[in-house]
């Protein structure tokens, strides 16, 4: 493990500034230094999505880069979507009305990934949101509630 | 207002800040309960072995209620659905409920959450004890009030009286509290004044997981915590020859280095050291390795060969009557199949002081799996506590027990010190308990319209159903500990009515003739196997629903209409029915390498009960099946609340579309090769498609539970639709892109 460093970044609009190993992972940090609640363990190589943050807007598999992808940038978890008096927000809000999950343990990485892309496109088809999500794996076949989550936000956003 | 519920103050303590009553009627036999409802038989069980009111529900004076329940959230919304009931028949709003679940501590022992069985035995022993508790309340309030009890009405724990006299429950539990048994001799509101149950009340948990609150057990952070890694060994029966933990133990953040047996396990401060130190361990051990696995591609022939305990599940055969005018024969294959739960297993365990062991577990089955783990520590019973926190959704038993265990051993090395471990992607993926690979052949004797005269119906299996109970040797790291808890046990009898395991589902619902249904059950496990979502029936079911396909073909009948022909029951025919109208059936056209499947089963013969009309579209080229539209009905019983259930049938049949079209566990000789996503590929957002579900509801009858409703209808319908899109017959799961090409190719 290497040499400890501190790390700055903004996470969710707060500055941190953290004294860890330089070459420690992104999500480990996030999860255990940081105490980000959102994105989650699954496979540690890009193929699940369930770590999913965005850093400066873009989606980013966070098991898979080192904690100084973040370095100096802007790193949004579910709790950067939340309105300012802490309450759901939006695309949240869009996920609890179609009760868009069932174990939910892909959910944070879902959202993260959809807010991305409704950044980029207010008004996706079905066909975008299916494609955008196509990497995020849900092991308990909520796909579709999600993808009507998607739409619904967009509608309302 | 039943008279042996009269009670007086006398009895009350007044100590604990909610209702206690000192009286007591033993619970006795189950003759004393003499419920009129079948839906409340199965909660005998749980009320025996839990008889006192205030181990279920405690009203607080200030205005909440505890709900304990032993039954724990597997992401199906089951919690929600218990607060439904729970408030249902208090009469509270449900927001006053504070729910404690799967505590071996402080919640009552449903022993599992499984088989989709948790809510009709759960349930009537919480309408019982619900309904005990208001009836208690009630009679306090009649004598507070001064009135008579009938005329008292109750909305949201206000108690009001004829002539608008008023309490409260939480007024009348001040400084009280509620401990006596369930008599049974209450009467429990009936289903026309339900107001909660069979509405569709969104689940408690969903806005917290959302809004990224604290949810899952990977979201605790206890003071202090440390991370926990295993080695595990290259191959099942390895045995650790030599390691030099030296290297190890000089990383950074390494705590201790732990080496009992071949159990090889490491403790750090952060993850990453964890990880990167279970790594230098791996490299630095030296195992004796064997090669004795049957390959995946070879799995047929094994389960064929094998020596096997052949039992009849079925013995029906025709008396008399005509020889079939022609018999026909199909053999069909499903491979192992993973949980592959989403997130991998992960646990927290701390030692105490007083030698107590606790873990924040999300195990299925908290008290059997305790026990387990006290056998694996050699402790007293008492000195393990597990406490459920929800994790990934597990669909059977995955490996949540392992990690409650494994991180019971690190914590030991530590004490005083939470440990967190949770497994690597290839860990999960190389170890879960599977569900096991099946052979299925089928054979029919038709008479000259093409109708069943006579049909047998053969299963070849490994075992299906190796939960910890209370075994320790079922935990995987307690088989690697010097000594090794050896004895898996693993049953000599592949289960009998009405659950069965390997042949669940074997015996089709069917009216033929001539019935036999014949079990090869290998006692046996070459990959290590437990119970994987629906055990036997999803392959019990494609195979049956397959062949009925294939008969009806051959009979030139409409597949849905050969169904009916040979069905009595009518909700099934309801549900078939229901399924068939809603998806078009009579008016599809396909065409075009489209084709339409239809598959029915009722889960076990007696729980809920689905039919599947789907459409497919085959792409001859390259062999690709799309699945296009889905049309789902489902009779469930009683429904209490649509969207849970709507959410779990959709989600089943999602992952039953994958079993189908992408999923089998590889592996050579010696070790299991589908170590991740990109090596075992499931169903993604494109390939997911459009579902309608149809319920129907059955107010009063019982709720029969549905959490795996839909399970080999979905890999049969998709079959048949493949026949129906482009002739060729699929029989081998899955049903992958080179496998459709090659027998496209012929
Ligand atoms: S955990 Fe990062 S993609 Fe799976
Ligand atoms: S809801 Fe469980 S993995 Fe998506």
């Amino acid at each position: 493990m290497g040499e400890k460093s501190v790390v700055a970044f903004r996470l969710n609009g707060e500055d941190v500034d953290l004294d860890v190993p330089s070459d420690s992972t992104l999500l480990y940090v996030l999860a255990y230094d940081a105490n980000a609640l959102g994105p989650k363990y699954g496979c540690g190589k890009s193929q699940c999505g369930s770590c999913t943050v965005l850093i400066d807007g873009d989606p980013v598999r966070s098991c898979d880069v080192r904690v100084s992808a973040a370095s100096g940038r802007h790193v949004t978890t579910l709790a950067g979507l939340r309105e300012t008096d802490g309450t759901p927000g939006p695309l949240q809000r869009a996920m609890i009305a179609e009760q868009a999950a069932q174990c939910g343990f892909c959910t944070s990485g879902a959202i993260m990934q959809a807010q991305a892309l409704l950044d980029r496109n207010p008004n996706p088809t079905e066909s975008e949101v299916r494609s955008a999500l196509n990497e995020i794996l849900c092991r308990c076949g909520t796909q579709n509630r999600i993808v009507r989550a998607v739409l619904r936000a967009a509608e309302e956003m | 207002m039943n008279k042996t519920l009269s009670m007086s103050r006398r009895g009350f303590l007044t100590k604990t800040g909610y209702l206690t009553i000192a009286f007591s009627v033993p619970l006795g036999m189950s003759t004393e309960l003499a419920y009129a409802e079948d839906a409340l038989a199965d909660a005998h069980g749980d009320l025996r072995s839990n008889p006192m009111l205030d181990a279920w529900i405690r009203v607080n004076a200030d205005g909440t209620v505890n709900l304990m329940i032993g039954k724990v959230e597997l992401g199906q919304g089951i919690v929600t659905a218990f607060a439904q009931v729970a408030a249902e028949h208090l009469d509270v709003n449900i927001e006053r409920l504070d729910i404690l679940s799967g505590d071996t501590f402080h919640a009552p022992d449903q022993g599992t959450t499984a088989g989709s069985n948790s809510m009709p035995a759960a349930y009537g022993a919480l309408r019982v004890v619900a309904s005990e508790v208001r009836a208690a309340l009630l009679e306090l309030a009649a004598e507070e009030l001064g009135v008579s009890f009938d005329d008292l009405t109750v909305e949201d724990g206000t108690i009001t009286g004829p002539n608008g006299e008023q309490t409260t429950y939480w007024d009348l539990v001040d400084g009280e509290t509620l401990h006596r048994q369930a008599t049974g001799h209450v009467p429990i509101k009936s289903h026309e004044a339900f107001r909660l149950i069979g509405q569709p009340v969104p689940r408690l948990d969903i806005p917290g997981m959302m809004n990224g609150e604290t949810t899952f057990l990977h979201d605790l952070r206890p003071e202090g915590m440390l991370f926990g890694q295993v080695v595990r060994p290259p191959t099942y029966k390895a045995r650790l020859l030599d390691v030099d933990t030296a290297a190890a133990e000089a990383m950074p953040g390494v705590m201790e280095v732990i080496r009992n047996g071949s159990f090889l396990g490491v403790v750090a401060e952060r993850q990453d050291q964890a990880l990167n130190a279970a790594n230098a361990l791996r490299q630095a051990a030296d195992w004796e390795v064997e090669s004795d696995l049957p390959r995946n591609e070879n799995m047929k022939e094994w389960l064929l060969s094998q020596e096997a305990i052949v039992s009849k599940k079925k013995d029906e055969p025709r008396a008399n009557g005509p020889e079939p005018t022609k018999v026909i024969e199909a053999e069909y294959y499903r491979p192992y199949h993973m949980h592959g739960s989403l997130g991998t297993s992960a646990a927290i365990a701390t030692l105490d002081n007083e030698g107590v062991t606790t873990v924040q577990t999300h195990s299925q089955s908290v008290y059997p799996t305790a026990r387990a783990i006290a056998g694996m520590l050699g402790v007293e019973d008492d000195k393990v506590h597990l406490q459920h926190v929800q994790g990934s959704g597990c669909y059977g038993h995955n490996m949540a027990d392992d990690a409650a265990a494994d991180a019971a051993l690190l914590a030991q090395a530590v004490p005083g010190r939470p440990v967190f471990m949770q497994y690597t992607r290839e860990d999960e993926h190389r170890w879960e308990p599977y569900g096991s690979a099946m052979v299925i052949k089928t054979r029919a004797g038709v008479d000259e319209d093409g109708n069943v005269l006579d049909w047998d119906f053969d299963v070849w299996s490994t075992p299906h159903g190796l939960r910890p109970g209370g075994n320790p040797a079922r935990l995987l790291p307690a088989q690697y500990l010097d000594p090794p808890f050896d004895e898996i046990g693993i049953p000599q009898s592949s289960g009998g009515p009405p659950n069965y395991n390997t042949a669940r589902n074997a015996i089709a619902d069917y009216a033929f003739p001539g019935h036999v249904v014949t079990d090869h059950y290998i006692p046996k496990a070459p990959l290590r196997v437990s119970s994987t979502r629906g055990l036997g029936a999803y392959a019990n079911i494609f195979a049956a629903e397959s062949f009925m396909d294939e008969l009806a073909l051959d009979a030139g009948v409409d597949p849905v209409e050969y169904r009916l022909h040979h069905m009595e029951d009518q909700r099934a025919r309801d549900c078939i029915n229901a399924a068939a109208e809603t998806f078009g059936w009579d008016s599809y056209e396909g065409g075009n390498n489209r084709g339409r499947g239809f598959a029915y089963a009722r889960y076990k013969n007696y729980a809920a009960m689905s039919a599947v009309a789907l459409e497919v579209e085959v792409n001859p080229r390259n062999g690709r099946i799309r699945v296009i539209r889905v049309v789902t009905a489902s009779d469930a019983g009683e429904i209490v609340n649509p969207d849970g259930l709507k959410n779990q049938i959709e989600g089943g049949l999602i992952q039953m579309l994958s079993w189908t079209l992408k999923e089998e566990v590889r592996f050579d000789d010696t070790r299991v090769l589908s170590d991740d996503w990109a090596s075992y590929p499931i169903l993604t957002f494109n390939e997911v498609p459009q579902v309608e579900n149809v319920l129907i509801n059955r107010p009063g009858e019982p709720y029969l539970g549905a959490g795996e409703t839909l399970v080999g209808q979905a890999g049969a319908a998709v079959a048949n639709a493949v026949y129906d899109a482009v002739g060729v017959r699929m029989r081998d799961l899955p049903f992958t892109p080179s496998r459709v090409q090659d027998a496209i190719r012929g």
